[in-house]
């Protein structure tokens, strides 16, 4: 199953599943990103890293190691 | 009796607005008990006996964040009258989430359906009447700005308040969570607030570890509960927490899909400036113009010209001459007339020379905070910093320390994480400020002659010890743990209101000023008294020069511990220690213990690099070398009285604040042994004792560098174990 960091910058992905526990994973959840939710990958900080996302009609920051706990279709 | 209303909602929603409109100046600020996070109480305008709390913006009411604790432990345990949940129309979905939380904890709930004038603008339609219907509670349409629906909305607040009619939710989770949920329900009836029931139990369910620790259940009780959740885990192969927010999101979803009908969807203008601020060519260049433009004007061009006119004019002219005058023509004793005159206003008009150029940066950082900028440049920055243990917002602190350390340390308040803060804090004032200058250019002018390479250097070993401060202490135990979540909200911009600003510039300017008398004027009083007395002609009393003074008795005291370092003489020590007033105070100790026989003069010198006659001070140290590990250990070891003071505020620990002085002091330390110490060795010195403390100095240094991340328990695992 790809994650959410493999998804390419401009593409589209649904949420099947947000893989941990503790505050991470509560954060990322407690945000929107739940199961069946759709997510547009918007870019890519200069750096490299974190990436931005539309999620639920808004824009959200997150780090490319954060996203790899978000498994995608 | 008066009635107490909480003011909910997420981040960015426009709570400060609403806020400020709803009490207008009638606030107060403070700090949440034992946290950094601002508690802003004030009086409903109109109302005279309603208290509003606005508490901190959060998303939800998990356990892991200070606001989100802050929050939910005032709610449960103070029960507010009523909650006023600020929602943004224009963010509906996740902004409805807090929502469906706070509905469940019993307390009478009225929505602020905010922005809504955005909303109608991009043609959308939200019918708020049926939203009231469905989530159970009533709902006022408010633009904030605009001041639309803020008296309906305290009207009803206050109804609410004083009817005490509970939110009646509706949402109902799939049957096996309801059936779990009873059974929690049913298993903890006598232990906690029956109106609060339902959220006790969903908490529990969500094996929440705050409230399993606040609700003291039995072993027994505890073992049921989790077979009840493992049970329903087990037939939703998912975590429990997970099944709660998926639930609660399909809910929204739904209720959404009933209440909104969205107009088509373009690039709005937020994402259009979005698009070329946080583009991947010209995001960096962007960044660098606008932190030039905030850096030239408030410390380089208007905020340096208001600081030295409060000194020299207002404080220095207007107030001290003046004032000593009349205190020598009234016939005041000496002793007095100084303590007045330069221990009290003099510290004071220190303090207050920084004023002006603090409000500049305050009115920059509110600009940049309310329009939505800086949660840009943590986004731009954040791979950089996070490698030093800090945040992409960390940047703003270090650039604006090369001014002044005080504000610098006063903007890290922006950083929500209280680890990268504490770290931003502490290595802050490493950054050569603007009163280090001078002493840069004494030991350039006075030992290297004026070579190019002494002040591009002070940079260096600044951001250089920052970055190896950020490496070595994200391995020690205070900055371990569970890594802070960079998990944050990209705000629509919009332009800056100017009440948010003022008010913004006004709390951060007077909680500045408070708390910087007290400490700052105790301090000054003090070294003011070890400078001007001491034994002199065999009694005590005022002294004529320093070096007949307590301070000189404490110098001669303690400079053994320099000599390590190069500069064990007493005049270097009571250079240092003066530093700590204020750091120009070096070349004005220097002045005074020289030949040159003034510090003004000193100082004067410095300004117009008049090599030559600073030649005096080079007699007061043994070689190049120790001179520039005394300047090294200037730069780098404790920070002025008022930027340790800023750091004892910020902080808001004494234990913390303790550590980063100490940890200045001993980095300094280290810093500078090494310098003397192999800078000798390498030149051609013998190898002594003092060598081999050098090299293994660095040794420790290079361990502490290179060595891999310690191992570390998932803290919130363990304890969540323990606690079932």
């Amino acid at each position: 199953m790809p994650t959410l960091r493999e998804i390419p910058v401009g593409q589209t992905a649904t949420v099947v599943k947000v893989n941990g526990t503790g505050a991470i994973a509560r954060r990322i959840m407690d945000m929107g990103i739940t199961k069946g939710v759709q997510i547009h990958v918007r870019r890519i900080a200069p750096l490299g890293d974190p990436i931005e996302i539309t999620v639920r009609g808004y824009e959200l920051s997150l780090r490319k190691a954060d996203a790899e706990m978000i498994e995608v279709k | 009796m008066s009635i107490s209303i909480a003011l909910a909602g997420n981040p960015n929603s426009g709570k400060t607005t609403l806020f400020n409109a709803l009490t207008g100046s009638n606030q107060r600020v403070g700090n949440w008990p034992g946290v950094t996070v601002d508690k802003k109480e004030g009086k409903l305008k109109k109302y005279k006996d309603v208290e509003v709390i606005d508490l901190p913006g959060i998303y939800s009411l998990s356990p892991y964040t200070k606001e989100e604790v802050v929050s939910r432990d005032y709610l449960i345990n103070e029960k507010p009258d009523a909650i006023i949940n600020l929602v943004d129309a224009s963010n509906i979905e996740r902004n409805l989430f807090l929502t469906t939380q706070l509905l469940d904890i019993g307390i009478p709930v009225i929505i602020a359906l905010n922005m809504i004038d955005i909303v109608n603008k991009n043609g959308d339609k939200i019918d708020s009447r049926k939203l009231s219907e469905i989530l159970g509670c009533p709902v006022v349409e408010t633009s904030a700005l605009k001041g639309d629906g803020l008296q309906e909305l305290s009207r009803q607040a206050v109804e609410i308040a004083k009817s005490g009619k509970k939110a009646s939710p509706k949402r109902q989770f799939s049957k096996p969570v309801e059936d779990a949920l009873a059974k929690i329900a049913e298993l903890i009836k006598n232990d906690v607030p029956a109106e609060s029931l339902r959220w006790y139990a969903i908490k529990l369910f969500e094996r929440d570890i705050r409230v399993l620790e606040q609700t003291h259940l039995s072993n027994e009780v505890k073992g049921q509960i989790e077979e009840i959740i493992l049970e329903c885990e087990n037939a939703y192969d998912d975590t429990s927490v997970s099944i709660i927010i998926h639930e609660s999101y399909e809910y929204i979803t739904n209720v959404v899909q009933s209440c909104v009908k969205k107009a088509r969807t373009g690039m709005t203008i937020s994402d259009r400036i979005d698009s070329v601020v946080t583009n991947r060519i010209l995001g960096l260049p962007i960044f660098v113009a606008v932190m030039f433009l905030v850096y030239y004007i408030s410390v380089t061009t208007i905020g340096t010209l208001v600081t030295d006119f409060t000194n020299d004019m207002f404080v220095g002219t207007l107030i001290q001459e003046p004032l000593g005058n009349w205190l020598q023509s009234i016939g005041t004793a000496d002793w007095l007339t100084g303590l007045i005159v330069d221990g009290i206003v003099g510290g004071i008009g220190s303090i207050l020379g920084f004023l002006p150029q603090l409000l500049i940066l305050f009115f920059f950082l509110a600009i940049l905070e309310d329009c939505g900028y800086m949660a840009r440049i943590a986004f731009l920055m954040d791979r950089l910093f996070r490698k030093f243990g800090m945040s992409g917002k960390s940047f703003i602190p270090l650039l604006i320390g090369t001014g002044c350390g005080v504000p610098g340390i006063m903007a890290s308040r922006t950083i929500e994480q209280q680890n990268d803060r504490r770290m931003t804090i502490m290595t802050t004032t490493f950054m050569p400020c603007g009163a280090k200058l001078p002493v840069i250019a004494l030991i350039a002018g006075a030992i290297f002659g004026g070579a190019w390479w002494v002040a591009p250097s002070a940079y260096f070993l600044g951001i250089a010890s920052v970055i190896v401060s950020g490496i070595i202490l994200k391995k020690t135990k205070p900055f371990m743990g569970e890594p802070s979540p960079f998990v944050m909200e990209l705000p629509a911009y919009h332009f800056p209101s100017a009440v948010n600003v003022a008010r913004s510039i006004y709390d951060r300017g007077s909680s500045f000023v408070k708390k910087a008398f007290t400490v700052y004027l105790l301090a000054s009083i003090f070294v003011w008294f070890t400078a001007s007395f001491g034994f002199a002609n065999g009694s005590f009393g005022l002294v004529e020069s320093l070096d007949q003074s307590i301070l000189h008795d404490i110098g001669s005291a303690i400079a053994g511990l320099f000599a390590p370092l190069g500069f064990g003489r007493w005049e270097t020590t009571v250079a240092t220690f003066m530093g700590i007033v204020a750091k120009e105070q070096v070349v004005g100790v220097f002045g005074v213990l020289t030949s040159i026989g003034d510090a003004d003069l000193a100082l004067e010198l410095v300004d117009s690099a008049n090599l030559e006659s600073l030649a005096p001070v080079a007699a007061l140290f043994s070689s190049s070398i120790a001179s520039y590990s005394f300047l090294a250990f200037n730069l780098l070891c404790a920070p002025c009285i008022a930027a340790i003071n800023t750091i004892r505020a910020e902080m808001n620990n004494w234990k913390w604040s303790l550590f980063a002085i100490g940890y200045q002091c001993g980095f300094a330390y280290c810093v500078s042994l090494m310098i003397y110490q192999l800078g000798t060795f390498f030149a051609g010195g013998s190898f002594g004792i003092g060598t081999f403390f050098g090299f293994a100095v660095l040794a420790v240094f290079l361990f502490m560098l290179f060595r891999p991340m310690p191992k570390q328990r998932t803290i919130a695992n363990s304890k969540l174990r323990a606690a079932i």
